[in-house]
């Protein structure tokens, strides 16, 4: 699964791109694949102030809706609106054009609560063992 | 059977039903063969009457349909079918959705519309909670024109949650523009409006919908399907969400159910309509095909967090209601409304030449009119059932101070002769 | 297969409409008038009969194929009772007549009707009366939560959640969280029912109730429900039953009986009412003395002479939650079958049911994985993760049954169990039918070993084969008119 090393992440699967104040935030390789196609994303409105962890939007694919979490608080200064057109590029481009969102970071602290690309590896191999287990039984 | 699964017998299979779950009592009468059911209920059906010649509508009408309607939603393989979870073997009742969505924003002339809901109430109490989620906004300004029936179950499923209803009164039989204008801010969400109304008079709401948009409302209208083979449609008025009771097409009146309800909005709204929608697509060949579609918006996705919780809806109704308007097609429907509207007009003028009756009419009607009488609506409506009429509906149940109004439906179905004997009982009623 | 409106043809009627007998011709002003017709198709009468009838030929239905989709218990629906909602003294019977005065006189076959369900859901149920208004299971569990919400505001109650298992339909929090409730989900434990050291984890003052299916979707009747009732009856919490599964204890446990104080029912599945491809269904709802006041309005009552009147007079009452009172011609077919059936036939039906659902669940146990090994009742739920692994899922399989002219089980329902295919038989269905569908999907495995590849590419013998669901979704073509425009 790829992970971009410099990046941030949650373990609800979003990560974060932070240059200077501004952090760009889209879902990552194993969330778009794990969602399947996705047909929509109900983007949410500029300059909305969003607080960590709280709800930022909700993709749907075909068979299921999924809630995604601002990685980080503050205002949000941009919408990719391309999904409008495309929601397709979240698949397709997960760490890139499938961008969601940009957040002008209130916070900057608040990245200690977030893990580094090699902490959501490790991460992401615990889910994939306990994946494995369940079905063992 | 039980060697095959190890038990001996039928009881064995319900070990998890302890003596303690045991019925306290289960006392029902033995089983009847099918002649004995038939001919028991046939005698049920024979108490009802049918001699009653019906001159009442409120919403629900006496409408002819069509023989091919009825055989057609006969079929077995549309009856005994089930929502099309597995498009493959569903195309059948997936097409005919698509096909009745398709009709309806045809009559309708909005955008897009759902696979139908319960009826034409819980339809319109679907619309007033979609625009409450579009517009974020609590208070609902709702015309007393909307049917009486829709406004109390409206009230009764929002008894618990905190919006505001403000009910605004009718004038001259029409929707009171100024009343409403008064009303309108950024705190609402809607305005519920009726056409043709309640009393059966019609309107023109495109000037409400204007005034509604600029402080960021949404208007929704319930409508009269047939009514619409002539009247200026909520589309053109530009109105957001239309809903409304598909009874009239092609359903019979079955003592209040099952009915139909049609629900059409703007593209843009679409994610916020409840109910089952069926989408155009192509199947792994690139042949046209239809499934259910958007279902993330569904309680069996989203579960609390659906956008309602209906399920399924009421598919062979839609179906049937499909089937009707194909029969009629675009000049029949018209046809259809102009007799409605003719006769009507006809009753009316000799209504009126009654005495001891006024026509309550400033505004024009389509297939029902309000008659203001000389005497109580319950007594003359008591007396006119000694004739053999269902006269119409007493207004005074619903609205305080029209307790000698009688709302009179006329639909295609009642000829000259008995126009004319229903009024010839009148006179002799008020004399 | 062409839409309607690509096969129409200007000028065509499909029906005459009589020539107006009245001579009036009115004209209404033109701000009124629709500008242009309605584009409905213009058809003859053969070609819509033809059309349509081509259309039912692409379902698979209970009358042509087996149908074993699980929860949704698709019996054989009695031809009769399609006639009995036909006899012109119900059919043409107009909603309002009991509204006038001295017109309750007039549908008093309908009122007995109504009345008479009532008694009989009673006595099956155990509960102390119904409305009949519901016009579908999840109007019944609306109707169901708004009764609890009275019932605790009555009191002074201060509730705020409802607990619903994991296992529940989705309806159950659609419908609470539409009645204004936070939802909190329990999860099953192993042998698939509720897991009560969880429920006692979340069972607080501020309880409005517990919403469960008996037996629930894993085909489980849950042997500690009279403790669990005891458990949401000490915080003052309400015990609600979803009737779906009902099928399967007829005779033989009543909720009523066990602690429940509401419940609802499902005429068109366990009183094999027909679905119609999605409705019309009817959720009746019944209810013990706690919540028998908050009852919607109207009410059928029986007075002494026997006449049969409407009742509006009931002050706690939550009011109205249909414009009338119910699905009638539902209800109707409904108090057929059980008249038909009887006390006996009414026990025999779940006892069937439950025996077919047995006979698969052993039949297909060793091939498939049983999602939990025990006795199961109404139905029986799989995993197919041993196929999955082969690369073949429960929609595979899926496909693979719809080539065999047999409808597909539900899959991937319920959520708590990976790959699941749940199958319910009813009891209107033959061993030989059973074995029919045992063989098929034994075959299935039997491919997925071989060649799961295969798998792929059915359904081969349907008109259409794995519709593209994203591009529905994506491109929303549900109007023919928009995309011709």
């Amino acid at each position: 699964m790829e992970i971009i090393e410099h990046y941030l992440y949650t373990k609800e699967h979003e990560w974060i791109n932070i240059e200077e104040n501004v952090g760009t935030v889209g879902i990552t390789e194993y969330a778009q694949s794990s969602l399947g196609d996705i047909t929509f994303a109900d983007l949410p409105s500029v300059d909305k102030e969003v607080e960590q962890f709280e709800q930022l939007l909700s993709v749907e694919s075909v068979k299921a809706a999924s809630d995604i979490y601002a990685p980080i608080s503050g205002r949000i200064i941009e919408v990719n609106d391309e999904l409008t057109e495309d929601p397709g590029l979240i698949n397709k481009h997960s760490y890139d054009k499938g961008w969601i969102v940009k957040i002008e970071i209130s916070d900057m602290d608040e990245t200690s609560n977030l893990l580094t690309g090699d902490e959501y590896r490790s991460y992401l191999e615990t889910l994939e063992r306990d994946d494995h287990q369940e079905t063992e039984e | 059977m039980l060697a095959t699964i190890g038990v001996k017998s039928v009881d064995d299979l319900f070990v998890d039903i302890k003596p303690q779950h045991a019925p306290k009592s289960f006392d029902l009468p033995v089983g009847l063969s099918e002649y004995e059911v038939m001919r028991k209920l046939t005698r049920l059906a024979l108490k009802n009457s049918n001699e009653l010649i019906p001159f009442i509508g409120g919403g629900y009408y006496d409408h002819y349909v069509p023989v091919a309607c009825q055989a057609l939603i006969s079929r077995g393989e549309f009856y005994t079918a089930y929502t099309p979870y597995q498009p493959e073997c569903a195309q059948g009742t997936l097409q005919a959705l698509f096909e009745f969505q398709s009709s309806i924003c045809a009559l309708t002339d909005m955008d897009v519309a759902n696979a139908s809901v319960y009826e034409g109430g819980t339809a319109l109490y679907e619309a007033m909670m979609m625009a409450i989620r579009i517009t974020g906004r609590k208070k609902i300004v709702m015309d007393s024109g909307v049917s009486p029936i829709y406004r109390k179950l409206i009230k009764s499923y929002t008894h618990n949650l905190s919006f505001e209803f403000v009910e605004t009164d009718v004038l001259h039989g029409q929707t009171d523009r100024v009343a409403i204008a008064k009303l309108l801010d950024k705190k609402t969400a809607a305005v519920i409006l009726q056409n043709p109304n309640f009393f059966g008079t019609i309107d023109d709401h495109a000037d409400i919908v204007e005034k509604a948009h600029a402080v960021g409302a949404l208007v929704i209208e319930s409508v009269y399907p047939i009514a619409l083979g002539l009247l200026k449609t909520p589309g053109a008025m530009g109105v957001d969400i239309v809903t409304g009771e598909g009874q009239s097409l092609g359903l019979s009146l079955s003592f209040g159910g099952p009915y139909l309800g049609f629900m059409a909005t703007r593209k843009k709204f679409i994610r916020q309509m409840p109910g089952r929608i069926v989408g155009e697509t192509v199947d792994a060949q690139g042949r046209r095909c239809f499934v259910n579609t958007l279902q993330a918006r569904e309680q069996h996705i989203r579960r609390e967090k659906a956008t309602s919780n209906i399920c399924t809806n009421v598919a062979l109704c839609a179906t049937q209601a499909a089937i009707f308007m194909s029969l009629l097609g675009k000049s029949g429907l018209k046809t259809m409304a102009q007799l409605n509207l003719d006769k009507a007009e006809f009753a009316r003028q000799e209504f009126s030449k009654i005495k001891g009756v006024e026509v309550k009419r400033s505004s024009p009607t389509f297939n029902e009119f309000t008659l203001a009488l000389s005497k109580d609506a319950n007594d003359v409506i008591e007396a006119m059932i000694k004739h053999g009429f269902a006269a119409g509906f007493p207004l005074g149940r619903y609205y305080k101070g029209m307790e000698k109004y009688l709302l009179v439906a006329v639909t295609e179905k009642r000829t000259k002769e008995e126009i004319m004997a229903y009024a010839k009982a009148l006179a002799e009623v008020l004399k | 297969m062409k839409l309607i409106f690509e096969k129409s043809k200007p000028g065509r009627l499909g029906f005459q409409q009589p020539v107006s007998d009245v001579p009036v011709k009115a004209t209404l002003p033109q701000k009124y008038v629709r500008q242009k017709e309605a584009a409905l198709p213009e058809m003859s009468e053969l070609d819509v009969v033809r059309h349509f009838t081509q259309l039912s030929q692409r379902n698979f239905s209970v009358d042509a194929n087996f149908y074993p989709l699980g929860s949704c218990t698709m019996k054989y629906n009695p031809k009769f009772t399609e006639k009995v909602a036909a006899l012109a003294g119900f059919a043409e019977l107009h909603p309002l007549l009991p509204q006038l005065r001295s017109g309750e006189k007039y549908v008093q076959g309908a009122l007995e009707v109504l009345y008479e369900t009532e008694q009989w859901l009673c006595e099956i149920t155990g509960m102390k009366a119904f409305t009949m208004q519901p016009l579908a299971g999840a109007h019944g569990e609306l109707t169901g939560v708004m009764l609890i919400a009275a019932y605790h505001k009555a009191k002074g109650n201060k509730k705020k959640f409802i607990i619903i298992p994991d296992s529940s339909h989705g309806t159950n929090p659609a419908s609470a969280a539409v009645a204004g409730y936070d939802i909190v989900s329990v999860p099953s434990n192993k042998e698939g029912g509720m897991d009560i050291v969880k429920l006692k984890a979340v069972l607080t003052d501020e309880c409005a109730g517990l919403m469960i299916t008996s037996p629930d979707t894993h085909g489980v009747f849950n042997s500690h429900i009279t403790e669990i009732a005891e458990l949401v009856h000490a915080v003052d919490g309400i015990m609600y039953y979803d009737g779906a599964n009902l099928n399967a204890t007829m005779g033989r446990c009543r909720p009523g009986d066990v602690g429940f104080d509401v419940v609802h029912l499902n005429l068109h599945k366990t009183f094999a009412t027909p679905h119609g491809g999605g409705g019309p269904g009817a959720g009746p709802v019944g209810v013990g003395a706690k919540l028998e006041n908050f009852l919607p309005i109207s009410r059928v009552s029986k007075c002494v002479d026997g006449f049969f009147a409407l009742k509006y007079d009931y002050q706690d009452s939550i009011g109205y939650i249909a414009s009338f009172y119910g699905a009638f011609g539902v209800i109707l077919k409904a108090y057929a079958y059980m008249l038909l059936l009887g006390k006996d036939g009414l026990k025999a039906t779940s006892d069937h049911a439950v025996l077919n659902a047995n006979y698969l669940m052993s039949r297909l146990k060793g091939v498939y994985r049983v999602a939990f090994d025990r006795i199961c009742m109404h139905d029986c739920v799989f995993s197919a993760d041993r196929q999955a692994e082969r690369g073949v899922h429960a929609i595979d399989i899926a496909k693979f049954l719809i080539d065999r002219k047999i409808h597909p089980p539900t899959v991937y329902f319920p959520l708590t169990v990976k790959e699941a295919i749940m199958i319910e038989p009813t009891e209107t269905e033959s061993k030989e039918t059973m074995d029919v569908f045992v063989e098929a999907m034994l075959e299935a495995d039997a491919l997925s070993q071989k060649d799961p590849e295969q798998f792929h590419s059915f359904p081969k013998t349907m008109p259409i084969s794995r519709p593209d669901e994203t591009k529905a979704a994506r491109e929303m073509k549900v109007n023919f008119f928009a995309q011709n425009e």
